[in-house]
């Protein structure tokens, strides 16, 4: 079959089972654009490069598939590199295409050229510059089988015009054979056996659960697993939601923003499983003191993962669902009765800290609307957060039942990632009602997103703490630099309900505790876009 | 803290020598010399890397350059078990009564003398670094003028090769 570069894409795409993808034209992406259209794929047009790559990253966390982003040359393509950036540090699964100048003028600096390969380079998985029409099959289906398969992440196409112009012979590859990627996903029996012998060992064992659980779809055999043994879990930020907030044996969120008991389970265990977690310093920042105490068991599908930031002594490569199940089927409970029943102790002694619900402030206080968000959200609803205190209030206020229902930008930190993500995360799932929790200063970074929900009829809400603050940056001035105080006043916000209005979207604005639950219900029971706005006290703090 | 020879088999290809430094520079990891040049199997370059660290970082330079999904296989060459070389050539000053005296050395080292002049002599050697480290130490006396070195290359002794196992051996 005969088609063009544009044509071999959007055939390539569609046999990838793609539906949709988020994007932005321009000059040099065209001639994919006009195949596009020929197409039954669906285009989201977001309002900006970016947001079509969170949007990406977004659909891809919500639904496992692997999600696409596409731009055009220079600015276009410079513009997808946060999402990238993002996509890497969390092993989200995406395919940037990128439209590029043509080849023969490639290296001259004409208009809307950018090296966006190089640039992408320390933030990809893996990314191409195609040279030749011809090889756009076989470059489009290592990219798909690499940014999804092993740990996941992006993986980018940068196509020059002409590669779109020019001719194929097209005929798919049904298999790929990359010599220098071979991802291994049986873990080693031996490794395995003896992590059940360190198991029924271990009098205080703890298991230390990351996004590689969710990306791994292993849920269900990491809680029969703390089941099976009695293991308490803790969970990193991108782990929430791997164990059901209210399972007994689910700690919280560990780390220097996380929960009482978690970190005390982590730095008293006798045995610490890691399972598809990175030990990175936010959630560990003592590795070396845990290892001195503890045995550890690391097990992740990145072999450079497994002794980067922890001495490990069990280290298994491979996938985590796998491992597990097996791990499961030979594993015996040890002696934990005292170690459960101190957790258990511990827990009580220190619950999530709700704090007084005054009337007649002037505030809400987030805290509280989270727990009872928590008591109105069903299990498929999927909550996406921006990054700042509403991001650290919702993973440890905010109750997770299911894995891919919590998406927040965990490694980089992306403020702007949580709406833009929402859209990705609604166009993915339809039937689930979607709310990004955002702070009044993330959502000013990607809130031109508005537009895209509106000409795409999402209907996303977004719960808004507005306390006119750069609220965590301000609380680190406050704590670390003697609260001088300095370009974290957000004052001259605009009135974000006449900003949602000026779309057509309703919005309303509480500043009383009283208002919490009725308003919530009110939010989730609209079919539309809706924005509730709390008025938050400045100087509430994060934990 | 030492030295440690890494032959990485690459995919022959534009981009992947600066994906390789690339990523030695972002995760700080210290290169001492890098040589690359296509196999026997043109789609293939092999180079040849010598890592400055200790035993946690040779690892991670290995598993992070294992990640690379242009890099097909890597393996650390022990000294004992391998020959390595490096080509060097030194342009050393030179005049009617220094002149014979390097000769001499030269032809100690079993190095060559490659280009003369009025007052400096060029000159090739290949070595192991410590013989050229010497051979280095015996010119500095007459003045160095300028070195240049291709960087270590190295081949394990005997029957044992560095090539690509097929499909899923591994």
């Amino acid at each position: 079959m005969k088609l063009s570069g544009a044509q071999a894409i959007v055939k390539a795409l569609e046999l990838e089972g793609v539906e949709v993808i988020f994007g932005y034209p321009g000059a040099a992406i065209c001639p994919f654009y006009d195949a596009l259209q020929e197409s039954n794929i669906r285009h989201i047009l977001t309002r900006h490069e970016q947001g079509a790559a969170h949007a990406a990253s977004g659909y891809a966390r919500a639904t496992g598939k692997t999600g696409v982003c596409v731009a055009t040359s220079g600015p276009g393509a410079t513009n997808l590199i946060t999402g990238i950036a993002d996509a890497y540090m969390d092993s989200t699964p995406l395919v940037a295409i990128t439209g590029q100048v043509s080849s023969d003028l490639i290296g001259r600096d004409v208009f809307q050229e950018a090296d966006i390969t190089g640039a992408t380079d320390p933030f990809c998985k893996h990314n191409y510059l195609v040279k030749n029409t011809k090889d756009l099959p076989r470059i489009l289906k290592e990219a798909f089988y690499i940014a999804s398969t092993g740990r996941p992440g992006p993986v980018l196409i940068d196509v020059p015009i002409d590669v779109q112009i020019g001719s194929v012979n097209f005929e798919y590859p049904k298999s790929v054979d990359i010599k220098g990627y071979k991802p291994n996903y049986k873990g080693h029996s031996i490794q395995i056996k003896k992590i059940a012998e360190a198991i029924l060992r271990a009098k205080k064992p703890v298991i230390c659960a990351g996004g590689g659980v969710i990306n791994s779809n292993a849920s269900k055999e990491l809680v029969e697993l703390a089941e099976k043994c009695g293991i308490p879990v803790v969970t990193t930020m991108m782990g929430i939601g791997s164990i059901p907030y209210d399972h007994e044996l689910n700690l919280g969120m560990l780390g220097s923003y996380g929960v009482y008991t978690a970190n005390y389970a982590v730095h008293n265990a006798d045995l610490l499983i890691i399972t598809g977690a990175r030990v990175a310093d936010r959630a560990i920042n003592n590795p070396d003191q845990i290892a001195r105490k503890a045995e550890i068991v690391h097990i992740d599908i990145d072999p450079a993962e497994i002794g980067k930031n922890i001495q490990v002594s069990i280290p298994v490569v491979g996938d985590i669902k796998g491992v597990l199940k097996e791990l499961v089927d030979i594993v015996q409970r040890g002696d934990v009765d005292e170690w459960g029943r101190i957790i258990k102790e511990k827990k009580e002694e220190h619950p999530p800290k709700f704090p007084e619900m005054k009337s007649g402030t002037g505030y809400v206080n987030p805290k509280y609307v989270l727990k009872v968000l928590t008591g109105l959200l069903r299990e498929d609803d999927i909550v996406t957060t921006e990054v700042g205190q509403n991001q650290i209030w919702s993973s440890n206020y905010l109750g997770i039942r299911k894995p891919r229902t919590f998406i927040t930008s965990g490694g980089l930190g992306t403020m702007g990632y949580g709406f833009p993500a929402a859209v990705g995360a609604k166009v993915g799932c339809p039937g689930s009602r979607v709310i990004c929790i955002s702070g009044d200063g993330s959502f000013q970074m990607t809130m031109q997103e508005l537009g895209t929900i509106k000409q795409s009829r999402l209907g996303v809400k977004v719960l808004m703490f507005n306390n006119t603050r750069l609220g965590m940056v301000r609380e680190l001035q406050k704590l670390k630099y003697g609260c001088r105080y300095y370009q974290v006043h957000l004052d001259e916000n605009p009135d974000f309900i006449k900003l949602f209005e000026a779309y057509g979207f309703k919005g309303r604005r509480i500043d009383d505790n009283s208002q919490v639950e009725e308003a919530l219900k009110e939010m989730l029971s609209d079919d539309g876009v809706y924005l509730l706005e709390c008025r938050v006290d400045p100087e509430e703090s994060t934990l | 803290m030492g030295k440690h020879t890494l032959s990485v088999l690459v995919e022959n290809q534009a981009g992947v020598l600066s994906r390789i430094a690339g990523l030695f520079s972002r995760r700080g990891f210290n290169i001492d010399s890098l040589a690359v040049g296509v196999t026997e199997n043109p789609e293939i370059s092999r180079m040849t890397i010598v890592v400055d660290g200790d035993q946690y970082i040779v690892e991670q330079v290995t598993k992070q350059l294992n990640k690379l999904v242009d890099v097909i296989k890597i393996k650390e060459l022990d000294d004992s078990e391998s020959v390595r070389r490096e080509l060097v050539l030194i342009k050393v000053e030179a005049n009617a009564s220094t002149r014979s005296e390097i000769i001499q050395i030269v032809e100690i080292f079993r190095a060559n003398i490659i280009d003369v002049s009025k007052n400096t002599l060029t000159i090739e050697i290949s070595g192991d670094t410590e013989k050229i480290a010497a051979l280095e130490d015996m010119l500095k006396q007459f003045g160095i003028k300028e070195i240049v070195r291709t960087g270590t290359i190295a081949i394990e002794r005997g029957n044992k090769v560095i090539k690509i196992k097929n499909s899923d051996e591994e």
